[in-house]
């Protein structure tokens, strides 16, 4: 399996605080992945940089077959690149209906000409009806996002993640606030997402860990702890000590 | 399939009838074309409000769609009139000059008539020189380009810088109000080429038109103007009708978000920045002809401050609010400060509108800011039944321009 994102040796510093110390970490083009670590072990910032919210003091993100620098590009060239982000909180545009967020999201050319000029073809409206059902919101398509549930918010973040058709998910505790049924559901999308790419979950939760059965990576301090299964990282002593034992 | 233009913006259609019907009954009652019964300077003001409204439409899409505060947009309005008032006082002036030296002993060189023109104009500001900015100024083609273009690669320039860098929220207006202040003191210098503070004047005469009254042009100005606002208002709704306009919104309620899905903010916010500059400049060019005269008072910051509160008055975020908005106040502003509002006597002391004005405006502001922040264009609300979402108190985005949870709708 080729690798899809290999970041080496990154560090950044914020007013003194070290909070990602020579991280190294890398995925394949088809593969779930989930990263676990207790707070301020650097996931989000993590995230950040790959996104390119946050540029490192130093090391390398590189990208794809073509061994792309992601660090020279800014955040919306990075997204047209193909790596999709869904934020802790849920972050839709409330004001907008379901339908008209999962539009935005459709992978279509983003330049701004081409969006005035814009004109929705049946081809589009049916994809965005398919992700809506896919994500349960089908019957919810015209109302305003801002509406929704707390679960179905993540799920309409999730959908428009997918929308995206990125190559690259990175997804910060999809199932925190949901109730035991829409986890199942949530696990059920991202494991069906990682057939075809990449996906990173950051998350707290174990059972929902245990649930995506991936490879689980291990942060603490701002660099890699362990890496390996679930059942090995939780044997780990180092693992039980600083996260697990608390 | 989409639906078709029309359906989805019902707005369009009643706007653009209440504008046509509002053009016809104001020229059946004017003085040029009908009954006589509204007079020459009130067809003048009633043209003069749509120009208004027509930046104000423009300052609701940069504003009210895309969340950018600018208090700059009056001195885009300001330089479109600058740029067709160039052309009017300048032939204008050469058809005074032409006609004096034709009892003249020799018909006059061209030089001569150039150096009159230079006199009559610049005299008043010390000079007969005509400056190198007014180059274009007998070519109404070229002017008319002008009035497009400077104001527009004004914005596109200043734009670019201040996008670029990221600058949101407060911070832009601020440097917005910076721009307009330092273009407003260019201006009032004498060696701006511009006549300093006596401006440019006798704009409402057109050149090789002296035959047609008043009473005539001023209906003809309020056509072009009606024009001007219906395109303009079509314009408006077809760009923010969309997935543009989705992704307007969305920069407005939660930029970074909108980044991470792969939109070019800076780009987007570039787009609809240059275009509504753009807008407003044409707006000052149809205001100017009607108002007779411009000096650079009218691009100082506080005009653009009142365009702000125009829309807020109005309701942001709704094309026919920022109409509503700019229509009321500045008709009933008219008619405050024009004298016509009758004094209230309280016996120890008399309120005089013309003083008191300011502060009616500025306490209706924060009145409609704090209790009802969808503005006059609100009230349409209660007739198509559209009510707030319940979102327990939470605004609907984390950006400082995002619209509060009153103003939004179901």
């Amino acid at each position: 399996m080729s690798t899809l994102l290999e970041v080496s040796g990154i560090s950044v510093t914020f007013d003194g605080f070290k909070a990602i110390n020579n991280l190294s970490f890398q995925i394949g083009s088809a593969e779930m992945r989930a990263i676990i670590g207790p707070n301020g072990a650097g996931k989000t910032t993590f995230m950040d940089i790959v996104t390119g919210k946050t540029r490192p003091d130093e090391g390398r993100v590189i990208w794809g077959e073509k061994s792309e620098n992601l660090l020279k590009l800014n955040e919306s060239q990075i997204a047209r690149k193909g790596i999709g982000r869904k934020f802790q909180r849920p972050t839709v545009f409330e004001d907008q209906s379901v339908f008209e967020n999962l539009l935005m999201a459709l992978k279509k050319s983003r330049s701004p000409f081409d969006v005035l000029f814009y004109r929705r073809s049946d081809e589009d409206r049916d994809r965005v009806e398919a992700l809506a059902s896919e994500i349960g919101l089908h019957s919810e398509l015209q109302r305003k996002s801002g509406e929704l549930a707390h679960g179905q918010k993540q799920w309409l973040e999730i959908g428009m993640l997918l929308a995206q058709e990125p190559r690259l998910l990175l997804v910060d505790e999809p199932a925190a606030g949901m109730s035991p049924a829409e986890r199942e559901h949530t696990t059920a999308l991202l494991v069906e997402a990682a057939k075809t790419r990449a996906v990173v979950v950051v998350e707290h939760d174990m059972e929902f860990v245990r649930r995506l059965n991936c490879k689980v990576t291990v942060f603490h301090e701002g660099s890699v702890l362990a890496e390996g299964s679930l059942d090995h990282v939780t044997a780990d002593q180092e693992v039980i000590d600083v996260y697990l034992g608390r | 399939m989409q639906r078709s233009f029309i359906s989805r913006n019902p707005s369009v259609l009643v706007f653009i009838a209440l504008l046509a019907l509002f053009t016809i009954v104001v020229s059946a009652l004017s003085e040029g074309f009908g009954v006589d019964l509204i007079s020459t300077s009130m067809v003048k003001t009633l043209g003069k409000t749509l120009c208004l409204c027509l930046i104000a439409i423009a300052m609701d899409l940069v504003w009210g769609y895309c969340g950018i505060l600018s208090l700059g947009h009056f001195a885009f309005f300001g330089l479109g009139g600058y740029m067709i008032g160039m052309w009017l006082m300048y032939e204008r002036t050469k058809e005074i000059v032409v006609s004096a030296a034709a009892n003249a002993a020799l018909p006059p060189t061209p030089e001569e008539i150039r150096e009159g023109i230079g006199t009559q104009i610049f005299g008043v500001v010390g000079g007969s020189e005509i400056p190198p900015v007014w180059m274009f100024a007998d070519s109404l083609g070229l002017q008319l380009l002008l009035v497009v273009t400077v104001p527009g690669l004004l914005a596109l320039v200043f734009g670019w810088l201040a996008f670029r860098s990221r600058v949101t929220g407060v911070y832009l207006s601020i440097l917005t109000q910076a721009m307009t202040l330092a273009l407003s003191l260019y201006l009032f210098q004498n060696d701006s080429g511009l006549r300093g503070n006596n401006g440019l004047s006798g704009l409402q005469n057109l050149p090789g038109a002296s035959d047609i009254p008043q009473s005539v042009m001023s209906v003809w100005f309020l056509w072009a103007s009606a024009l001007a606002l219906g395109l303009g208002y079509l314009l408006a709704a077809w760009m923010v009708g969309g997935k543009f306009g989705s992704v307007v919104r969305g920069i407005r309620d939660d930029e970074a978000r909108v980044r991470f899905l792969g939109y070019n903010v800076e780009g987007y916010k570039l787009v609809i920045f240059t275009v509504t500059a753009v807008i407003a400049a044409i707006a000052g060019a149809l205001y100017y002809p009607q108002a007779g005269i411009i000096n650079p008072a009218e691009i100082a910051p506080i005009a653009s401050i009142y365009l702000a509160v125009w829309v807020a008055i109005g309701g942001r975020g709704r094309l026919y609010g920022a109409v509503i908005g700019a229509a009321f106040v500045s008709l009933v502003s008219t008619w405050f400060t024009g004298g016509q509002a009758p004094d209230v006597p309280l016996g120890f002391y008399t309120i005089k509108w013309v003083d008191w004005w300011l502060i009616l405006l500025g306490l209706s502001f924060v009145a409609v800011t704090l209790f009802a922040p969808k503005g006059i264009g609100g009230l349409v609300d209660l007739f198509t039944e559209r009510r707030s979402p319940m979102r327990h108190g939470a605004d609907l985005g984390p950006d400082k321009g995002a619209l509060r949870e009153k103003e939004a709708n179901e």
